[in-house]
């Protein structure tokens, strides 16, 4: 093996324990900074020792004990510093030799729940939505900072401070890295939840075209979200939202038309769907379902297995998508949910029955200069042959519109009411 | 990236079960797999005795019964792997753990839209087509 192709099999070995070194070194120093800073020792060391002695049987574990004793010599070289100020305090020599016996026993403690700590901490809901994703994707992803800042297309400089300011706040609120029990648990999961759909998020509404970091983070979010649920194997929201990522990653390949506009989900090549993912994502409802999930995620993903089931649009069961967006409505209250259950009741039911849902929520001051609810109404209206009504509606959502591609569809169908 | 990991039986072993222990070792590395949010999919294949093969020779077709005299190439399992490059995927299979025997794990990337540019345009690719099956098993 060339010396390059040694330093690059360190580093990948390296990059697999990454996270977990850093949350057990995390764990024992009570801080980020520092266990980024052991862990990148403990490399160093590994990339001077391993080509003499090649990969250890288990890495994972020389690389902690490598970083443990960088740590216990700091604390040693802090006490001899001390030592040297004259100040012979008996409490301190004790203190740090607790900290060393601390550090050794937290090693043989096999709890392996260090990950799943330092995971809460990184998502601690205390910290913007932005500052979480960053700062997840750094410490548990491996991401480089100038990788976070292409996939959410701001400056190396920004993130870098978002991220320095998270640590700060992590380190002035004392957050203990054990991960939380009962009721703080159930508390602080919709906040780890939300910033790993965030980042799989980003990735999906990126395009073909752009830096391929961007459409990179629908695979960290899944594999994110893969991990959590390897972690936390009896949280029904936790396989909710992996079936829901596993469920939408499916469709990757068939959402962009030749020009890179969005096909809609009804118009998509099923044929291109990912079957593994959606075998996956299936499982995955299956799970969240036997743990008696109805929790958002949940329902959303039971929503996308819906359309993942149907062997052609035609065959969409929309009788079962009515009932679900019945129950997100009240498990997720939110204006575009009450749309979207139009939607579906129009396409179960009928127009009239879609119409009449609207008319519930067409006054809701966040739909205001919202395109898609005009175009719902156009096209219930369409549907119930009342076509100069839908022409206005077309065009007023075609106005509405920021996105060309959508206002020439809007417009096409204006034109085609008659 | 998607790579296909191929775990082939070798010298004298005719994909036999694995003994209690080399099964708990394989256990504990899908666990590891599991957590670090890498493994896609995975299976055991039973022994070479209940297999078949079929060689395919212009239009000549023959059925071969397992067990096969030559173990070589005979595939006992295989797992899909979600990794960043071939580097990581490297670095997971020197921690596979060791089956009874002698054995081979292959290591292949999945193929990519890219790599399909000589045989489907990118055109054809995003134009929605019906009623047949997708070229691409992959996204």
């Amino acid at each position: 093996m060339s010396r390059d192709e040694t330093q690059r099999a360190i580093e990948a070995s390296f990059r697999i324990e990454r996270a977990r070194l850093i949350a057990g070194l995390a764990r024992m120093v009570q801080s980020i900074d520092r266990a980024e800073e052991l862990a990148q020792e403990a490399l160093l060391v590994a990339l001077n020792e391993w080509p003499k002695t090649g990969v250890p049987a288990n890495p994972g574990a020389w690389l902690m004990t490598a970083a443990k004793r960088r740590a216990i010599d700091a604390i040693r070289h802090e006490r001899m510093r001390e030592r040297k100020h004259g100040e012979i305090a008996q409490t301190l020599e004790e203190a740090s030799d607790d900290a060393a016996m601390a550090i050794e026993a937290a090693l043989d403690d096999e709890v392996g729940d260090e990950l799943l700590g330092l995971i809460f901490v990184a998502c601690h809901p205390m910290l913007t939505a932005e500052a979480r994703a960053a700062l997840t994707l750094r410490v548990i992803g491996g991401l480089t900072t100038d990788e976070i800042a292409r996939a959410f297309l701001s400056t190396e400089a920004a993130i870098a401070k978002r991220i320095v300011r998270a640590k700060q706040a992590i380190a002035a609120a004392e957050l203990s890295f054990e991960v939380p029990r009962g009721g703080e648990r159930a508390a602080r999961l919709p906040s780890v939840l939300e910033v790993i759909y965030l980042i799989f998020n980003e990735g999906y509404a990126a395009t073909s075209g752009d830096d391929p970091v961007r459409p990179g983070l629908c695979l960290e979010g899944q594999r994110l979200g893969r991990m959590l649920a390897g972690l936390m194997p009896d949280d029904a929201e936790v396989f909710g939202l992996l079936a829901l990522m596993e469920i939408q990653a499916s469709r990757l390949a068939a959402r962009l038309g030749p020009e890179g506009a969005l096909v809609p989900l009804t118009a998509q090549d099923r044929t291109r769907w990912d079957q593994l993912l959606i075998r996956r994502g299936l499982e995955a409802l299956a799970r969240a379902e036997a743990l008696d999930g109805g929790g958002p995620y949940v329902l959303q993903a039971a929503l996308a297995a819906c359309h993942a089931r149907a062997r052609s649009a035609a065959d969409t069961d929309w009788g079962r998508i009515a009932a679900l967006y019945d129950r997100l409505r009240v498990a997720a209250p939110s204006p575009v949910v009450d749309l979207n259950r139009a939607i579906a009741h129009s396409m179960a039911f009928g127009p009239e029955a879609g119409l009449r849902l609207l008319d519930a929520i067409a006054d809701d001051p966040a739909l205001r200069s919202y395109a898609p609810l005009p175009a719902a109404r156009g096209d219930f209206l369409f549907r119930a042959g009342r076509f100069s009504e839908a022409r206005g509606q077309f065009e007023a959502a075609a106005k509405l519109t920021r996105n060309a591609g959508e206002a020439a569809f809007l417009r096409a169908r204006a034109a085609a009411c008659r | 990236m998607r790579v296909m990991v191929l775990g082939k039986a070798t010298e004298g072993n005719n994909g036999e079960p694995p003994t209690k222990e080399a099964f708990a070792a394989m256990d504990r590395f899908i666990e590891e797999l599991v957590k670090a949010g890498v493994l896609v999919a995975g299976a055991g294949l039973k022994a070479g005795a209940e297999a078949k093969r079929i060689t395919i020779d212009g239009d000549k077709r023959t059925i071969i019964d397992g067990p096969f005299a030559e173990t070589r190439e005979l595939v006992a399992g295989f797992q899909i792997w979600e990794v960043k490059d071939m580097d990581e995927a490297l670095a997971w299979l020197k921690r596979y753990p060791a089956m009874p025997g002698k054995n081979e794990i292959e290591l292949r990337p999945f193929m990519e839209a890219a790599d399909l540019a000589d045989y489907v345009t990118p055109e054809e690719l995003a134009t929605p087509r019906e009623g047949e099956r997708g070229k691409l098993g992959v996204a």
